[in-house]
């Protein structure tokens, strides 16, 4: 079997494995994801990950990530970190990559270097509440993939359409989800 | 064959096997004996020792939940209630679903007059012809039809392949989403949810395209790697148009603007075991068979998608199947 020289790191065996038993335990498969968001000053945030739920049982990430957010100094903000619709990007991004790295894994393709670059259009009016008819949210995402691996220009390809079908966040960001806010006075 | 040449070839089939061909009687229950079956008919009970369903797998349309979320004022319909466009109030129509039936129905809509809206999510691109031959007749020439469902890696996905974007015309042509934006038809994506009125559709049209038109290839490429290995004779190979994505593809659609008058819901089929009283129904509705022999003593089914072969589902492809399984069944009774 060639697929046996091929090493993207990620673990295949091991993911169709969990996939065959949860195929049968379908409560174990429910999942929740968290984030904890902290304000610091002006528009300058500090989210914090550690914990999730999922197989039964509560879980926790080795250890605590931080994402910072704010807004750049031509919004007259301090620019301490990535804005948050520049997150979004981020997260569609390493979402499509790892879905790349394993669909490779699983069909015996050897990655050699992937590249992502994400841009998305945006017409501020909207946040800005000049213009009722513009929306927030992007107008679009445009994403190109650079892949160097041992595989056919259709090969590739099929990869990251194979990525995007099975991706969460293309899945979030492409598909309209049900959002609740609740604000608890303290 | 067109559907009269169908009906006389099925009726012929009766004449041929001269079995007692029970006309216009519905089976009502089936159950569980000691050794075989009690079927209740609308015209009494049947004992049998042995029991194959033939049913099929197209019983009941398939519309999602989010039906319920329809205005009102819409006209609401699936492929069993729909005959031709003229039932159709006088305005737009939101054909869901781009497999055989919703493209067939698109087409055949607008060709009406309505203008129609066409979402579409999953779906598999074929061409009619290729390299001068039916599509068809390639499936069976290479092999491809006769893959058993022993040798294939992930048979729930083959068993649950949508029907190919087919049609059945004189002129052999193709009907995919390519030919029918050219006649006009606009394509959204995958009809997500219908939230204060509004249809809400995928942004992932794009890569329903692209998942398409790659497999679609993979395919010919098989086809062609046959024709080379078996100098078939056939014209040069052909590559077709990538399908267009449109330009910026609506999201969201006003369903009480007046725009839309009729839904029409090309969403699938499934089987109907609502009268087997035997327990051999999973949870996804889906009978539990291996081959066709089912999980229940004596019971057998014939004619679902990927029985034991891709082909299953058609009448010359149930050939194979039927044999195999009346071996077993007549292997059980000797």
């Amino acid at each position: 079997m060639t697929e046996a020289a091929v090493n993207n790191g990620v673990n295949v065996a091991a993911l169709l494995e969990a996939r065959e038993v949860l195929r049968g335990a379908p409560e174990a498969a429910q999942f929740k994801w968290r984030a904890s968001c902290k304000w610091q000053n002006g528009t300058h945030s500090k989210t914090t990950i550690r914990n999730f739920f999922g197989l039964g049982q509560e879980q926790s990430h080795k250890s605590e990530f931080h994402f910072e957010a704010d807004h750049p100094e031509i919004f007259a903000s301090e620019d301490l970190g990535a804005t948050p619709v520049e997150l979004v990007l981020a997260g569609l991004a390493s979402c499509l990559t790892a879905g790349v790295a394993a669909v490779a894994q699983n069909r015996g393709i050897q990655l050699r270097s992937v590249q992502a670059e994400l841009e998305g259009s945006m017409d501020i009016q909207g946040i800005l509440g000049i213009d009722g008819d513009v929306r927030n949210g992007y107008d679009d995402i445009k994403v190109t993939f650079k892949i160097d691996a041992d595989a056919s220009q259709a090969d590739i390809e099929a990869l990251v359409a194979q990525s995007q079908k099975r991706s969460a966040v293309y899945d979030i960001i492409t598909n309209p989800t049900d959002v609740a806010v609740d604000v608890q006075k303290v | 064959m067109a559907m009269p040449e169908v009906i006389e070839f099925i009726a012929q089939y009766a004449t041929e096997i001269d079995a007692p061909v029970r006309t216009k009687t519905a089976a009502v229950s089936v159950e569980r004996l000691d050794d075989g079956y009690r079927v209740m008919t609308d015209g009494g009970a049947i004992e049998c020792r042995r029991l194959v369903i033939a049913t099929g797998a197209c019983n009941v349309p398939v519309v999602p939940r989010v039906r319920d979320g329809l205005p009102s004022s819409l006209s609401s319909m699936t492929p069993f209630d729909y005959r031709n466009p003229d039932d159709l109030p006088d305005g737009g129509v939101l054909v869901v679903g781009a497999s055989a039936t919703g493209v067939q129905l698109a087409d055949e809509i607008h060709r009406s007059g309505r203008p129609v809206v066409l979402s579409v999510g999953e779906h598999v691109r074929l061409p009619r012809t290729y390299r001068g031959h039916d599509v068809l007749w390639w499936m069976d020439a290479s092999g491809v039809w006769n893959e058993r469902y022993d040798q294939i890696d992930d048979l729930t996905r083959a068993r649950s392949l949508p029907s190919p974007q087919l049609v059945g015309t004189p002129e052999h042509s193709t009907l995919d989403l390519n030919v029918l934006q050219d006649n006009g038809v606009e394509l959204v994506g995958r009809l997500s949810t219908v939230r204060d009125g509004r249809a809400l559709f995928s942004g992932g049209l794009r890569n329903q395209f692209a998942l398409a038109d790659l497999k679609m290839n993979r395919l010919l490429g098989t086809f062609d790697e046959w024709a080379e290995a078996t100098a078939v004779e056939a014209s040069p190979v052909e590559r077709f148009d990538p399908t267009r994505a449109p330009k910026s593809p609506r999201l969201s659609l006003d369903l009480g603007s007046g725009e839309i008058r009729t839904v029409v819901w090309a969403t699938g089929f499934r089987p109907d075991y609502s009268w087997l009283d035997v327990d051999v129904v999973d949870r996804k509705g889906r009978l539990e068979h291996d081959g066709g022999v089912v999980a229940s003593p004596g019971m057998y089914v014939i004619g679902l998608p990927v029985l034991r072969r891709r082909k299953s589902t058609f009448i010359h492809g149930a050939e194979d199947d039927a044999r195999e399984i009346v071996d077993h069944l007549a292997r059980s009774l000797s």
